[in-house]
């Protein structure tokens, strides 16, 4: 999809409308530091905030009721990670914290430092697609897509914990994501080929 | 969600001095605590983590004093406990059916038995006793899931899975405040809406739960079965717990049958949990356990089909047990 050079996308502008950025581990670092209120007597509703996501280091100031997706997707401008209930009723927020399956709408921003985040993002290595990325393109486990971040990471998670899940067990560890296109047979399919190769 | 201060207590006294110096609340794995604040149903000026305070986060089992769940041990924890699994099998089903993996991995047992209710005027900002309204929009309203035993004047259920098997297990609740420690056996812990309706437990400002203590098993056989509109992510229309012991002479001993979903407080059944002593193993003796067990039940105006939902999962669970 075009990012317009030129023009401005709905994501930039977001990005750029972003007030928490302090000093992200990236080029933008120092013009987005300025921007920083440092300077405001007493509390002005914002912490700071450390986030270790996709192995980068984040300095963030965030108000303490910011979710970790919000932050994620609003402040780091991640925006693979999607947010559709906002209240753990979905999975479309699913992220992996010290390479577990949460979602990141039901914690806060300042509650996830210390921990590891991995984002859908995070997944490709050097343009290389993640197995199990591949296999979800192999196995036609989508049909519009939105929910196939969240049912990523959560697969994600569950070959992490347990390499070979059964049939049962991927059913179970699969149970917290939902899919409204209901592709659940392609997504099935694909987790199972990867527990078959871990087989051998 | 309106903005709050976030502070991480270091300790278990800086939480109570933390809590009670302005309006706040305690936040363990904050998979119901945040619903409440986006919904607006908390609105708190503080909020107080509990998970920086050390020492909350074990499971520690011992032969002669049992098992302590520590209040932030996480659901997927205590599902996956060897200890756990073999001696307390109710604890780790329960623990094991609470919402999805994504919120057993962040959830606490501390956390799942302090949960708000689930009752859908109370969620949804309507006339409601227990959160301070004039009357009870349950009482002549959408009352499908609401509760058939101990209501009056307030009949929501109780939403926590895990309270179900740890009454049953006859479990304590420790307890750390302002004015010191205390424990309480668990159904004592939660308050039946006659008493009080505007609370749900005997938590007093600046008190946390720090731990769980469950009796040793010795022999005890347990299950615990729930059943839920969806396979995942859903309340208890009904759940049981049973926890019994079998003789020599082949019938059982002494227990407890608890129920889930279909009252405000888990429901301590005590006609059905005495009638075990002494019941033999078939399915007739289970059929008068679970008829004394739903004893008394007022279903109301869309909930009768309770009441044989739960006598067949109280039969169900007593085959579970004893066959395990
Ligand atoms: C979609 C969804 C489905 C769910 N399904 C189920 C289900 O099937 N069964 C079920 O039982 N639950 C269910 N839950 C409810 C609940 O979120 C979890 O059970 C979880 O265990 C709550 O624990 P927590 O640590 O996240 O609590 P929090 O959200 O952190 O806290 C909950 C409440 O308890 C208080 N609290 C927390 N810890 C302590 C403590 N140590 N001392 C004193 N007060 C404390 C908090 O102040 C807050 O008011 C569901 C929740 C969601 C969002
Ligand atoms: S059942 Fe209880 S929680 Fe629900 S509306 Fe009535 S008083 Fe409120
Ligand atoms: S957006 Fe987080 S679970 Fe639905
Ligand atoms: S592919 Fe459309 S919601 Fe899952």
């Amino acid at each position: 999809m075009a990012e317009g050079k030129g023009g401005v996308s709905r994501r930039g502008f977001l990005k750029g409308f972003g007030t928490g950025v302090v000093g992200a581990a990236v080029a933008a670092k120092v013009r987005l530091g300025e921007a920083a209120p440092q300077t405001s007597p007493g509390w002005d509703g914002k912490v700071p905030v450390v986030l270790r996501v996709n192995g980068k280091e984040y300095r963030l100031l965030l108000e303490p009721r910011t979710t970790l997706v919000r932050a994620i997707r609003e402040h780091l401008g991640l925006t693979g990670t999607k947010v559709v209930c906002d209240r753990g009723e979905c999975g479309g927020c699913t992220v992996l914290m010290d390479n577990k399956p949460v979602y990141s709408c039901q914690v806060l921003a300042v509650e996830a430092q210390g921990h590891e985040i991995t984002t859908i993002e995070g997944l490709v290595q050097a343009e290389e697609l993640d197995p199990i990325q591949k296999a979800f393109v192999e196995h036609d486990a989508m049909q519009c897509g939105f929910c196939t971040p969240g049912q990523i990471m959560a697969a994600k998670g569950l070959l992490l914990k347990n390499p070979s899940p059964t049939r049962e067990e991927i059913l179970r560890g699969m149970s917290g994501n939902l899919c409204r296109c209901a592709a659940y047979p392609g997504i099935l399919r694909a987790v199972e080929s990867l527990a078959k190769k871990a087989q051998g | 969600m309106k903005n709050f201060e976030h502070v991480d207590a270091r300790s278990l006294a800086e939480a109570s001095r933390l809590l009670t110096e302005k309006p706040s609340v305690a936040i363990a794995g904050g998979q119901d605590l945040l619903c409440m604040m986006k919904d607006g149903l908390l609105e708190p000026a503080r909020v107080v983590n509990l998970k920086s305070i050390p020492g909350l986060s074990r499971i520690v089992y011992d032969e002669a004093k049992g098992l302590s769940i520590g209040a932030l041990v996480t659901l997927s924890e205590l599902e996956e406990h060897p200890a756990v699994r073999q001696l307390y099998p109710a604890i780790a089903q329960a623990a094991g059916l609470v919402g999805s993996p994504q919120i057993r991995n962040l959830g606490t047992a501390g956390g799942n038995l302090c949960q708000k209710p689930r009752c859908w005027y109370y969620r949804g900002h309507f006339p409601c006793l227990r959160r301070g309204g004039d009357y009870c929009s349950a009482a002549a309203g959408q009352n499908r899931y609401h509760c058939i035993l101990g209501g009056d004047p307030c009949y929501m259920v109780h939403p926590s899975d895990l309270a179900v098997p740890l009454v049953a297990f006859g479990a304590r609740v420790e307890i750390a405040g302002p004015k010191g420690r205390r424990s309480v056996p668990l159904e004592e812990f939660y308050i039946p809406p006659r008493v009080d309706v505007t609370r749900e437990t005997i938590l007093r400002p600046g008190e946390v739960v720090t731990a769980i203590v469950v009796p040793p098993a010795r022999g005890r056989i347990s299950a615990f079965v729930k059943f839920a509109e969806r396979g995942a992510w859903d309340f208890a229309v009904a759940s049981v717990a049973v926890v019994v012991q079998k003789g020599e002479d082949g019938k059982l001993m002494g227990g407890r049958v608890v129920l889930g979903g279909v009252a405000p407080v888990p429901w301590l059944a005590p006609k059905a949990s005495e009638a075990l002593t002494g019941s033999e193993l078939s399915e007739a003796a289970f059929g008068r356990i679970a008829e004394l067990a739903l004893e008394g039940a007022q279903p109301l105006a869309q909930n009768g089909y309770k009441v044989p939902l739960t006598k067949s999962l109280v039969r169900k669970a007593l085959r579970m047990a004893v066959n395990a």
